[in-house]
């Protein structure tokens, strides 16, 4: 270990996520392999490890026998502060090695609020910020995940970004890098040539222009890049690599525990919902699989706790028989098993009660919107009856914590809509006093509400987000509204939602704030404790840029959209009928019903979506 | 099952491990190994291990006990490679046996500190002069906030040793009623000879003693 490293590290919180050395972690010969990849989260440790997406694509970048891809996580402020007084260059964790020994450095950018961190790193690696700066084809430095669906705030600094899922265009992209890197290509004619790779977009390959008015007047491919780029989906969940073997934290992280992923995409299609449509199509896994892969890696992780992972886990066909087949492993192993992401509406009482036998958690409900004809607009099938319901089981079934998930700032709200939720949550209350077993200990109900913000590839990525001091208004007139004393209101704050949308819908104008914020001290955004909104409206000044163009403007339809050259699989056909279904409150049924040919099934080459 | 005790050593990177990080991590690998440990009866199941003397992140050892209860009996022989094989780098079980002496019985301990001097080293004599008065007072935070310590009841002996760029520091100290952190020799140096503290400094435990100085297993 470096000897400056170990004078810091007795000094800071935490030092264990700051030395790799774990289980399960993957370490190969420097020496004998052709690339080495720094596989870079934009948050902290306890956050990157608990992120399924980088365990899996962990394992199946290493499974590459040239390729040593290691870890890499964006340090707390104590850290950073001793790193940067040592003198200490950003690090990958098996190694130990700087990223100047590295050929490649892959960010997995999951939310915008990280977009300052992935700038820290580069910088924290001693590289220059901005794509057109690094002339030479080494390091190259490319990024993923969900945010990459409208990449363009992040574009001047990105060599290539991957659309979709990273199992196979990843490893496709590192046998090309392997072979420029052997041939001594230029860095522009391998980018011509990963362009070519399906999923793969090379931002300096298109032209952005701009109309009087603000709007993007066109994107222009140039040197024979796709005039769209399709998303990268893997079809067979089932033959695709599962990390049974992940690397298992020596220091507590947000979420310990063994992760299956039941599948991916969602049959529901509600309309604010990003990820509801850009993961689809719907492609499940068998249950035979997840038994197997989840006592794999609960024998390979020692782990006490399992969790299924998916967008709405209820809607997993086989889940009755996959709970059964992993409480049959977990039950005398005293192991527990969580299921998150249940809906109000088909929740079991036998389901319930199987969990109960290990460990009673909370019930959290994503309802949205206070009022039925708010969940129509939004196409969230939940009604009033149905969460009344399921909570009447489960109070008498002896739970007594109960969240309630809420957006405000929905595309045709009301005040009226708003007072609903307190109706709403009075009516829990109610329902608990009828049904409660045991009345003494008690009942806790959370009200939680967010600002509503409109996501790219979404029915709603034409709509405005309401002001800072609308939504201040309606957090207010909700807080005046809950009285009872056993109902808890939280309000997530305005001010990270506004940027959040700024960045979300934002064209490639918005880097130059982004690099002005990450210049002023920014870093590490998504926390509250560094986030500073000032700094990030001074940002926008600065920049000669109006945020509330990005985030409070209903964009025209006849718009193109910043992100329109990135095509997720889902037609922008289908994205319009949703939103005037959307503005007639007229619900569209689930592709179990009744599918509603959104395009993204044509992904799949031969299976079928499972919608 | 009767009571177990093992044996191991924390060094390298597993250094910076936390004691809670540390007793989870634990768990973990005993699961991973195949064992299974017995719980606590009770409301709120918990793995029965124990720490003898927990270790402050930053301290090397190769002396560490660990007690411990099986749900079944388990052949001691191969528990430590099997286990050893479980756990993260730094981290290597030496032996396994069944626990005989009381961990009160447990009263010494041998450290050895690399005392790191950036600017040259100080005058070993005049270090052992300070750690052979008969009282070194000291500050100290305990559970009462800031109160004043003698800690040198708590050397039995400390020898010094001028090596490459550090001085090499062996001590047995107190390792229970009291507690000698050794992170506190160098911080006593900090406070009264801050001309002799060191840059920085780094401790091993070596070895368990009983009361009477007899390795303590």
């Amino acid at each position: 270990m470096d000897k400056r490293l170990e004078r810091i590290l007795p000094r800071v919180q935490k030092p264990a996520r700051y030395t790799g050395g774990e289980y399960n972690q993957i370490l190969k010969d420097r020496d004998a392999v052709d690339l080495r990849l720094a596989f870079c989260f934009p948050d902290t440790y306890e956050i990157g490890m608990s992120n399924l997406g980088m365990s899996i694509l962990y394992q199946t970048m290493n499974s590459l026998p040239f390729v040593w891809c290691e870890r890499v996580f964006a340090p707390w402020g104590d850290m950073y502060a001793e790193m940067k007084q040592a003198g200490i260059p950003l690090y990958a964790l098996e190694s130990g090695d700087p990223l100047s020994a590295f050929d490649s450095i892959a960010f997995s950018v999951g939310y915008e609020m990280a977009y300052t961190t992935v700038l820290d790193m580069l910088d924290m690696a001693g590289l220059p910020l901005r794509s057109a700066e690094r002339p030479s084809l080494l390091p190259l430095v490319w990024a993923g995940g969900t945010a990459a669906v409208n990449a363009e705030p992040m574009a001047p600094f990105i060599d290539l970004f991957v659309i979709g899922e990273g199992e196979e265009v990843n490893n496709e992209v590192l046998t090309l890098l392997r072979q420029a890197k052997k041939e001594s290509w230029s860095k522009q004619d391998f980018l011509r040539c990963a362009a070519r790779i399906g999923g793969v977009y090379v931002p300096s390959l298109y032209e952005v222009s701009y109309r009087g008015d603000g709007e993007v007047a066109a994107v222009t491919p140039k040197d024979g890049a796709p005039a769209k780029v399709l998303k990268r989906i893997v079809e067979d969940l089932d033959a695709s690599p599962f990390p049974t073997r992940p690397v298992v934290p020596s220091t507590e992280v947000v979420h310990d525990r063994v992760c299956l992923e039941l599948f991916r995409g969602c049959v529901r299609g509600c309309r604010f919902c990003q990820a509801g449509h850009v993961y689809r199509p719907i492609r499940a896994k068998k249950k035979e699989t997840l038994i197997r892969q989840g006592i794999e890696a609960l024998q390979n992780t020692g782990y006490q706790e399992l969790t299924l992972l998916s967008l709405s886990t209820s809607d997993y066909r086989e889940l009755p028989g996959l709970c059964d087949g992993l409480l049959a492993y977990c039950e005398e192993r005293s192991i527990g098993l969580s299921l998150p992401s249940l809906r109000a509406d088909n929740f079991s009482m036998e389901l319930m009660q199987k969990l109960q036998k290990v460990r009673k958690s909370g019930l959290t409900f994503a309802v949205e919107g206070g009022s039925q004809r708010l969940r129509d607009v939004i196409n969230k099938n939940v009604t009033e009856e149905d969460l009344l319901n399921t909570c009447a089981i489960a109070f008498s079934g002896g739970w007594n914590n109960v969240k309630l998930y809420y957006m405000l700032g929905l595309p045709t709200e009301t005040d009226e809509d708003i007072l609903g939720i307190a109706a709403m949550a009075n009516a829990v209350l109610h329902c608990w006093r009828t049904h409660a077993k045991n009345k003494n200990r008690g009942v806790r109900i959370t009200v939680s509400t967010s600002c509503f913000i409109p996501k790219p590839h979404s029915p709603f990525q034409w709509e405005a987000q309401i002001s800072l001091d609308e939504y201040r208004r309606r957090v207010e007139l909700l807080r005046g509204a809950i009285t009872a004393k056993n109902v808890v209101y939280n309000w997530h704050d305005a001010e990270t939602s506004f940027i959040e949308a700024v960045l979300s819908k934002g064209d490639r104008r918005v880097a130059d704030a982004v690099e002005w914020v990450f210049r002023n001290g920014g870093r590490l955004d998504a926390w509250t404790d560094y986030f500073s909104f000032p700094r990030w409206m001074e940002a926008f000044e600065h920049c000669g840029i109006d945020p509330h163009f990005y985030a409070n403007r209903e964009i025209p339809m006849d718009a193109v959209l910043p992100w329109d050259h990135i095509d997720v699989g889902v037609r922008r056909q289908h994205l319009l009928r949703e939103r005037e279904r959307a503005c007639r409150a007229e619900l569209s049924p689930d592709c179990r019903h009744q599918c509603s040919a959104c395009g993204a099934a044509a992904l799949l080459k031969e299976g079928r979506c499972d919608g | 099952m009767d009571k177990l005790r093992l044996r191991f050593e924390k060094t390298g990177r597993a250094v910076y491990i936390s004691h809670l990080d540390l007793m989870a991590t634990m768990q973990r690998a005993f699961s991973r190994a195949g064992y299974r440990l017995q719980y606590s009866e009770g409301f709120n199941p918990h793995p029965l291990i124990s720490i003898l003397l927990p270790l402050s992140v930053g301290t090397a050892s190769v002396c560490e006990l660990m007690d411990f209860r099986l749900h079944e009996e388990a052949d001691l022989s191969v528990l430590p490679m099997r286990l050893t094989d479980a756990l993260p780098e730094g981290l290597r079980v030496l032996e396994a046996y069944p626990c005989e002496r009381k961990s009160a019985e447990l009263k010494w301990l041998d450290v050895r500190g690399r005392l790191e001097y950036d600017r040259g080293l100080p005058d070993p004599e005049e270090l052992a002069a300070f750690f052979a008065q008969s009282e070194i007072v000291i500050e100290k935070k305990t559970k009462r906030g800031i109160g004043m310590t003698d800690i040198r009841p708590a050397v039995e002996r400390i020898s010094l040793c001028p090596e490459e760029g550090c001085i090499c520091l062996d001590a047995r100290v107190s390792a229970q009623e009291p507690t000698l952190n050794p992170e506190l020799l160098a911080g006593a140096l900090r406070q009264l000879r801050p001309e002799l503290a060191p840059d920085f400094a780094a401790f091993t435990r070596l070895e368990t003693y009983d009361r009477e100085h007899r390795i303590y297993r």
